[in-house]
């Protein structure tokens, strides 16, 4: 059976460019960056080789890069190192009640220490309101983080006019770039940012690799503790191979960005204007036009996203849902109930999310059997029979 | 690999007597639309026994498995035998569910309970 893959946001395969670059630095070139001797050294090389890619796709200098071991410690680094920095300052931190677990999680730990966290709503688009950032700041802020993209829904959000409001009240600023980089332009000046967060294995990298952009002179302190790696900003033994593939996936990404950037996204509306107009009661979640280029989700109405899943895996299609029912808390996502979503019409969400694998007949295909599997489902469901 | 057994998954694909009974001599529901569940039970009972059970699931592969499974285990038993059967009996039925998913369970068992409540208040209508 062909299996077809939709669900590049939860994570992409290893471009086979990027393993082959990667494979010398196991068992070959295995020295350790910090040695003095030529096998060290030449681990040292090729770690600030790919750095300077790196630097370069996001528009930051060689040094404002540190590497780390992916979105989540990116995201942890960002909002501990800047709160135990500025402690004295403040203690008050705003970021959206969009964010990705690794931002919500690490703040509400914060808030358990003495920190003040504010979760700024969202518009039913899941868009943040510039305004409602400058409003929420006082005496005592020390740091906004606003996602540059949602992963569920693939909203944009105004990062550069978020930006500028913090830029105004001279406050630390932090993106989430996760689900960006590597796939649309990303530019640190323009976007007015001095903290971002990203992670090779979203675009075609190996996963356990990551980077935080930290602009000279930001104010924070090191997230790990121990040796003099990256400038003593993040201890550790460099994770060669897998900063080496960090490096050849950016370096990939960039040669064809914008060509690849058009095709997902008339991929994704052919999607979009397929399922809208061929099933009944469904919603697109997410913005009609700000989003990212490869992001559709929608609702099914009456419908229970696992069902879908299941369903879908089994006629050989992965993608994923926001229901509860993935998930340990019976909650269904947090990012589909800020956008303003019933409860069960969050729990019928299905995210696709596209990659250099899709193609048309794939997008035929995938409508072809979810309507199918979308009419049983809802002859069999008793919200359904009420309508 | 799934994270369900073989046998919820066979349920899951094939779920048996989905539908409604005509002039049912019981309904039951169970769960609720916030936890992202909910089933409907049918009962036909002749002399005290249920001859036919179809039910209507709104919910996650566990929640369909679990209410044709329990369908299943109630045909061709008695009331009484009916009210023995636990969420528990109806998991192992299925060769066990995931840890979280044990509620799913819960509500077929509720279901059913609901639907013989039904039917007894029914019958004494009747009289």
């Amino acid at each position: 059976m062909k299996y077809i893959y939709m669900d590049h946001a939860a994570t992409t395969p290893t471009n086979p460019d990027v393993l082959k670059a990667m494979l010398p630095f196991f068992s070959e070139k295995y020295g350790n960056p910090s040695s003095l001797y030529s096998i060290g050294q030449e681990s040292r090389t090729v770690i600030e080789e790919a750095r300077g890619k790196v630097a370069k796709f996001i528009g930051a200098k060689h040094d404002e890069i540190v590497f780390t071991s992916g979105g989540t410690e990116s995201n942890n680094f960002a909002l501990m190192g800047v709160a135990w920095a500025n402690q004295k300052k403040g203690n008050h931190i705003v970021t959206s009640s969009i964010e990705h677990h690794a931002i919500i999680n690490p703040c509400k730990f914060l808030e358990k220490r003495g920190f003040k966290v504010t979760y700024l709503p969202v518009d039913k688009y899941g868009i943040v309101d510039p305004d409602d950032v400058k409003k929420a700041i006082t005496d005592k802020t020390i740091l906004i983080s606003i996602m540059h993209a949602n992963n569920e829904i693939g909203t944009i959000e105004p990062i550069a006019e978020i930006g500028k409001v913090a830029r105004e009240k001279e406050i630390i600023f932090h993106t989430d770039a996760v689900q960006t980089v590597g796939h649309i332009p990303v530019n640190v000046d323009e976007l007015n940012v001095d903290l971002l967060s990203l992670s090779a294995h979203k675009f075609y990298g190996p996963k356990g690799a990551g980077a935080l952009y930290i602009r000279k002179g930001t104010k924070i302190v090191p997230y790990l503790y121990g040796g003099d790696q990256e400038k003593r900003r993040r201890a550790s033994t460099e994770n060669v191979p897998g900063i080496v593939g960090l490096g050849k996936a950016i370096e990939l990404a960039m040669q064809d960005m914008e060509e690849e950037c058009k095709r997902l996204a008339s991929l994704r509306n052919m999607l979009i204007e397929k399922i809208l107009s061929e099933v009944d009661e469904v919603i697109l979640n997410g913005h009609p036009t700000q989003r990212l280029p490869n992001n559709a989700n929608f609702s099914f109405k009456y419908i229970e996203g696992e069902s879908l899943i299941l369903s879908l895996d089994m006629e050989g299609i992965a993608c994923s849902t926001g229901s509860a029912c993935t998930s340990s808390s019976l909650e269904p996502s947090h990012v589909l109930r800020a956008i303003g979503l019933p409860h069960e019409i969050a729990h019928g969400s299905l995210r696709f999310t596209l990659g250099r694998s899709n193609n048309e007949e794939q997008i035929d295909y995938v409508v072809e059997k979810l309507k199918k599997i979308v009419n049983k489902f809802r002859s069999m469901s008793p919200l359904y029979e009420k309508k | 690999m799934s994270v369900y057994s073989e046998k919820v998954m066979d349920h899951f694909r094939n779920p048996r007597n989905v539908g409604e009974i005509e002039n049912p001599d019981g309904v039951g529901k169970a769960g609720n639309p916030v936890c992202g569940d909910i089933m409907e039970l049918y009962i036909k009972v002749e002399d005290e026994k249920i001859v036919d059970a179809k039910f209507k699931t709104f919910g996650c592969g566990a929640a369909i498995a679990t209410s044709s499974m329990v369908t299943e285990m109630v045909k061709g038993k008695t009331i009484e035998e009916a009210l023995k059967i636990t969420n528990k009996a109806v998991a192992e039925a299925l060769d066990g569910l995931p840890p979280i998913k044990m509620h799913c369970s819960v509500l077929a068992e509720e279901a059913l309970k609901s639907a013989i409540e039904d039917y007894y208040k029914k019958k004494e209508e009747v009289k």
